[in-house]
């Protein structure tokens, strides 16, 4: 079941909207509805989010996106469509209904913060679980819970006011993070902060959806925001959903010129990480292999170097041409001997941005490994100048062989690699 | 051309309209049938203003002025306390201290009634602006009317005395606080009433703890307001017979007195300095409010400036944009 469905919901503002709303499913223009009172907001929205994603709704101002998100919550009533919250049908509930869905399915995080001035940075956090009558110790044990995830216990007795932008929103964050819901509604959360801070609260949230793995609707006009936070974004223009897709369907095949009007301005190092542009991992090398035989294969695939394994699916280092060939050349019976060079490693999260300096020395090839250090896959050095240029990236599927990079040269009968 | 106009109107050419003679007709019948309401009503006030008179003039004239003054010092500065106190030991010193209370007591028991009214309709307009409409040419009615014009159909309803000074104060001194309460809580920022109604707070909830809290300081300009229009009524509730200052302000008149006149007049500037800077002090934030009860103190993020403060809180309570405050801003 998805967390959250959206079905032909309709926003219309103004005069007569219901018959608005009838006029747009017959296939009337907004400008024609415009013209007799009635102001859409949103038109025709159906989507799912599925339990644990984060959902970008992403559009410029006006486009209808806040719109969307406050009906999601019952803060606007929709004109028309229906809203499920789990299994609740949100749409059909009663004020009193409404709230208690609000105080235990969902929370929200807004633009300019909405903190309470007037009460503690604590009390503040521990607002939601207060309206739902949690007792008072409870409550405070749980929003210090929270601050801490945000890494504010420190200011738990401060004014709101006494906090830099960055930090208000961490406070934002908490109070909606101590109402221990599953729905996290963010609208435009970090559009107010300046961009160092605003980076880091989407590190932050990245890091605490991973732990927590809350449904997070997240409203944004920032298309590299949208792309660095989504699961699956949706793009809305002029109150219609024109695209839902991930990230990567929506570079690879945007829906129309607008959403491509977008994508120019994405910036493709910062948006792309290793995971984007990294292929197979070819199989490492046994220390334990005959120089002789691993010159051959490198021969046959036209690359400088080799990753020799360590056993356990890990890169213990890189033997160079030159290396290899002078252990041939003395007769040694395998590479134990060999110098090896230290790896380059990246992470699958690694931005574009940050693997143009690995992948520009030429030795060594780029290795994309996980916590464990363990191989996954190669960075191919013209894989990142190709999505950096916004080059359609062949599916991965589809790399011959002998397109795999130099460097990264397999040895057909050597140990088993892990990814 | 014009002069034919005139003319014509001189003439009788436009009917004309008895505003008057409908008014005094509907008078009559509210005196008819409303009698008892009225007699009770009289009653109560009455007995209000008068055991708060009795209280005030009870204890020592001088300790009540030391203890009015360590009040002024407690909420507001130590140089305020010592001002009262010399204000307060020159009324003693005129003599004009019995009516002076008297006044006082007028004062607060219709500038208490006129707040406790109010308020709730201040919040009523807040939240809907059909209401807000139908009061706002009420309000300008009730505060731009002639205060002279109150006291003929106060006395007819209330004969001679008190309790139409009473009313006619009350109706005068109300709309301030109807208006800012209405405008202190229109002004607090919609996002955190929103962030209220997102975390699934019930309206009456949201009211109290996020509306009425950051609305204080502008409530409580309105309040501050109250008390000194409550003060300037009660002066002129003096023509019907309200005893206190007004009383000898009238006397003075009719006797040419100019001395006495002068007394009197200048011990209600002492008190209404008194009162305006007193209240002034409770929309303040914190500063020396220790010893308030905390929900008075706790509002405060918005007005920083002294009494009579509509229009600068109003001004301190505007949105501020997006950006990073600095930790003195205002938050949002």
């Amino acid at each position: 079941m998805p967390a959250v469905h959206a079905e032909g919901l309709f926003k219309v503002f103004g005069r007569r909207t219901a018959d608005a709303v009838r006029r747009l499913q017959d296939g009337a223009s907004v400008a024609e509805v415009r013209g007799s009172g009635a102001t859409p907001a949103v038109i025709d929205a159906t989507f799912s989010v599925e339990p644990g994603e984060i959902f970008v709704v992403m559009g410029l101002s006006g486009s209808g996106k806040s719109t969307l998100l406050r009906m999601l919550n019952g803060l606007l009533e929709t004109t028309a469509g229906t809203v499920r919250v789990g299994d609740a049908e949100l749409t059909a509930l009663d004020a009193k209904g409404l709230r208690r869905l609000r105080q235990e399915r969902m929370s929200m995080v807004f633009q300019h913060f909405a903190l309470f001035p007037h009460r503690s940075v604590l009390d503040n956090a521990a607002y939601a679980l207060e309206v739902r009558g949690v007792d008072r110790a409870t409550r405070r044990a749980k929003a210090r819970e929270a601050l801490a995830l945000v890494g504010l216990d420190q200011w738990a007795d401060q004014k709101p006011g006494q906090l830099s932008g960055g930090m208000k929103q961490r406070v934002g964050l908490a109070r909606a993070l101590a109402a221990e819901t599953d729905l996290l509604l963010m609208d435009e959360a970090f559009s107010a902060l300046d961009p160092l801070i605003r980076r880091e609260m989407q590190d932050q949230l990245l890091e605490l959806q991973a732990s927590l793995g809350k449904t997070i609707v997240f409203i944004t006009h920032d298309l590299n925001e949208a792309m660095r936070l989504g699961d699956r974004i949706a793009i809305m223009r002029d109150g219609r959903i024109v695209q839902i897709g991930t990230p990567d369907q929506i570079l690879e095949t945007p829906a129309d010129d607008y959403v491509r009007q977008f994508l120019a301005d994405v910036d493709r190092g910062r948006v792309f990480t290793a995971r984007h542009v990294m292929v197979g991992a070819p199989a490492l090398v046994a220390p334990t292999a005959a120089p002789a035989q691993v010159l051959q294969t490198m021969h046959d695939h036209r690359s400088g170097s080799v990753l020799v394994g360590d056993g356990d699916g890990r890169v213990a280092g890189v033997a160079t041409e030159d290396a290899v060939r002078a252990a041939a050349a003395v007769g040694a019976p395998s590479l134990a001997g060999v110098a090896l060079l230290p790896p380059v490693e990246v992470r699958t999260t690694t931005t574009l941005s940050d693997l143009l300096a690995p992948a520009a020395q030429d030795e060594v090839p780029v290795t994309v490994v996980d916590d464990d250090r363990r191989l996954l896959g190669v960075v191919p050095r013209g894989a990142v100048l190709a999505a950096l240029g916004g080059v359609p990236r062949p599916a991965p599927a589809a790399v011959p062989e002998s397109l795999h990079p130099a460097g990264a040269t397999a040895l057909a009968t050597k140990e088993a690699v892990r990814g | 051309m014009a002069e034919t106009v005139f003319r014509a109107a001189d003439d009788g050419a436009l009917p004309q309209i008895p505003v008057g003679d409908w008014v005094d007709t509907g008078f009559d019948w509210v005196t008819d049938n409303f009698e008892p309401l009225f007699d009770a009503i009289s009653a109560g006030t009455e007995t209000g203003v008068e055991a708060l008179r009795d209280a005030l003039l009870f204890p020592p004239s001088i300790l009540l002025a030391v203890l009015l003054a360590v009040l002024g010092g407690v909420v507001r500065s130590v140089r305020f306390a010592v001002v009262s106190l010399l204000g307060l030991l020159l009324l003693i010193s005129m003599r004009m201290w019995e009516p002076a209370m008297a006044t006082l007591a007028l004062v607060l028991v219709s500038a208490l009634i006129a707040v406790a009214i109010g308020i709730p309709i201040g919040v009523w307009a807040a939240r809907s602006d059909r209401v807000s409409a139908a009061l706002r040419p009420v309000l300008d009615f009730m505060q731009t009317m002639p205060a002279f014009v109150y006291l003929v159909p106060a006395v007819t309803f209330f004969g001679i005395g008190l309790v139409p000074g009473v009313v006619t104060t009350i109706i005068f001194a109300a709309p301030p606080a109807v208006r800012l309460t209405e405008l202190g809580i229109r002004q607090v920022d919609p996002e955190l009433v929103e962030a209220g109604h997102a975390f699934g707070s019930p309206p009456g909830r949201i009211l109290r703890g996020i509306q009425l809290p950051l609305a204080l300081p502008t409530i409580m300009a309105g309040v501050n307001q109250v008390i000194m229009l409550a003060l300037s009524m009660a002066v002129i509730a003096g023509l019907i017979g309200a005893a206190g200052l007004g009383g000898v302000v009238v006397t003075s008149i009719s006797r040419l007195d100019v001395g006495l006149g002068f007394e009197g007049g200048l011990s209600v500037v002492v008190l209404a300095i008194y009162l305006d800077r007193l209240t002034g002090a409770f929309g303040q934030r914190r500063g020396r409010l220790s010893g308030i009860p905390s929900f008075l103190s706790r509002g405060g993020t918005v007005a920083k400036g002294g009494f009579a403060a509509s229009g600068r809180s109003a001004s301190a309570a505007m949105p501020v944009g997006p950006d990073q405050d600095p930790p003195n801003r205002p938050a949002r």
